[in-house]
């Protein structure tokens, strides 16, 4: 994985956001307050404006330049959710000398593990985290039973869908779904459906590769 | 969608622009980060108020900046919470030395973002974190009560302990004190639109209600079927009570807010029927405020804020106050 990785990735992530956006609108109409969508699509854009400042910066200094955009320029908690997820692969171990697969995997589990501590909400909550807690486990797990690359992403989508399917029965317990009680079943998290569609494209991009 | 706007991109900008030029006697706004201060300097040894939010809640904060009240407000995006760099930008501007009081709202967002600014900050800081709204169950399920309009009784009586010389730790019990003392419920007749959205936050028919909604249109307790003024009222009036519990001849201050779209007529008609009803109650009326404090956009409703007062809270309410949105005794 390098800073040249990430900003791909990241104007795929664009394209397939940009596709889905009345949908992810609609899901957050329904249970949340509207605005997720505009919070990613700045967040992805702020990101992309970087490309020139960062594209030639070491790993750990690339990762917290990202940090601190989309902590600023997104505000919310998505912003204060996906700053401290870079901001804690940012301090990866030794990451400026390369970042292989299981490297990769490595600071993103650290990092889903911070953000998880940040919104205090653990799976089946009805959040992003539904989606990010079992592809963080399905990732290091793979690692763990020195499964082949492309079978592990492969399973990486697998979770990722079936955790943001999961969400649709779930009561919320956190964010502003939580108010809605009883009334926000039957509706699939929008945080859970943006965090799916961006492993979803990167996954598919490193099988794909 | 129709609102007074340019471009939903410089909507917030030009807003501020307009209300640093309106109140330069009072605030000074500064940009990028976003934050505002008063447009005199802190004085020395005296604890800095900051407080913040998502805009589309004005007044609050920004109009409840000056001497007082708060030292600096951080308007975040409209119903987004502000970032931290915003927070610790104002903070090295109004620090005096005797640390840094944030006051902010149990949202999810805000919570999150002020707590990541207190972790960055170097100096000493402390944070109240208000959660008024009885419409929600406080407990392990939920994201606990949300902290609505008793906000503004809280910069208002621990910014005049400030202003007194009060210290971080004692502004920091002071304002834990206010909002245990303090409950608020509201009720929406119509959505709100937030500009970058385009359409309604929420639907809701013509003879609908949402009772106990939240300050950004999120839901309540129940969607409801219209009834009159008293009735609201009433029931308003009655799950505060049975949260707050005020005893007979109990002072308290009877706050009733606007939330953008309900005309002062309304809510003097819904003072008139809330004291109706506490009189019966045998509770005192000592303080009032009447107006749109804590807004949500352009949505119709109201809500009730009721606040237990005693001698230390009645003198900080009844002390002078100077913002664009609150003034007395000066």
């Amino acid at each position: 994985m390098s800073v040249n990785f990430l900003i791909h990735r990241a104007k795929e992530i664009q394209a397939v956001i940009d596709a889905n956006a009345s949908e992810i609108e609609k899901l957050d109409q329904e249970i949340g307050d509207g605005d997720h969508i505009f919070n990613v699509q700045r967040g992805i854009k702020l990101v992309l404006e970087l490309e020139a400042v960062i594209k030639d910066l070491p790993m750990s200094k690339a990762l917290n330049q990202i940090a601190m955009k989309v902590l600023s320029g997104i505000g919310g908690s998505s912003g204060a959710l996906f700053g401290t997820l870079f901001m804690t692969m940012a301090k990866g171990n030794d990451i400026d000398n390369g970042v292989d697969y299981k490297k990769a995997i490595e600071i993103f589990a650290d990092g889903v593990e911070a953000v998880k501590q940040r919104g205090k909400a653990d799976v089946g909550e009805k959040t992003m985290m539904d989606v990010l807690i079992p592809v963080s486990n399905c990732l290091k797990k793979g690692v763990e039973d020195n499964k082949d690359v492309k079978e592990i992403f492969q399973e990486a989508i697998e979770v990722a869908e079936k955790g943001m399917f999961s969400t649709k029965d779930l009561l919320a317990t956190k964010g502003r779904a939580s108010f809605l009680g009883e009334r926000a079943k039957g509706h699939i998290d929008p945080g859970a459906r943006s965090s799916q569609l961006m492993i979803k494209t990167v996954c598919e991009s490193v099988l794909n590769s | 969608m129709k609102k007074f706007m340019n471009s939903a991109d410089d909507f917030l900008k030009e807003s501020l622009q307009g209300f640093g030029a309106a109140h330069q006697d009072i605030v000074n706004c500064h940009y990028d980060p976003n934050f505002i201060t008063r447009a005199t300097p802190t004085k020395e040894g005296k604890v800095a108020l900051i407080s913040g939010g998502g805009s589309g809640h004005e007044p609050m904060h920004g109009g409840l900046v000056g001497y007082g009240m708060l030292d600096a407000a951080c308007p975040g995006f409209v119903f987004s919470s502000p970032t931290p760099d915003q927070m610790l930008a104002a903070a090295e501007k109004v620090d005096s030395g005797a640390g840094v009081l944030f006051i902010v709202k149990n949202y999810s967002g805000d919570v999150m973002n002020f707590q990541m600014a207190a972790e960055m900050m170097q100096g000493p800081n402390e944070s109240v974190l208000t959660n008024d709204d009885v419409a929600v169950e406080d407990s392990s399920f939920t994201t606990g009560r949300r902290g609505v309009a008793a906000t503004v009784v809280v910069e208002k009586i621990v910014g005049s302990l400030a202003e007194h010389g009060g210290s971080l730790q004692e502004c920091k019990a002071l304002g834990d004190k206010v909002n245990k003392n303090s409950g608020s419920m509201g009720v929406a007749f119509s959505s709100c639109t937030v500009p970058a959205a385009g359409k309604p936050n929420f639907d809701i028919g013509d003879d609908e209600m949402e009772f106990g909604v939240g300050i950004h249109g999120e839901p309540g307790r129940r969607r409801d079927k219209m009834k009159s003024a008293q009735e609201i009222t009433n029931e308003l009036l009655e799950a505060i009570n049975e949260d707050l519990k005020p005893e007979a001849n109990e002072e308290i201050l009877l706050f009733v807010n606007g939330m953008g779209g309900t005309p002062l007529t309304e809510l003097y008609l819904i003072y008139d029927n809330a004291k109706n009803m506490l009189d019966k109650k045998n509770i005192k009326i000592s303080r009032s405020l009447v107006g749109n404090y804590c807004t949500s956009l352009e949505m119709q409703g109201a809500s009730i804020t009721l606040t237990k007062l005693d001698e230390e809270l009645l003198k900080h309410w009844d002390s002078s106050v100077h913002t664009a949105a609150m003034r007395w005794g000066v």
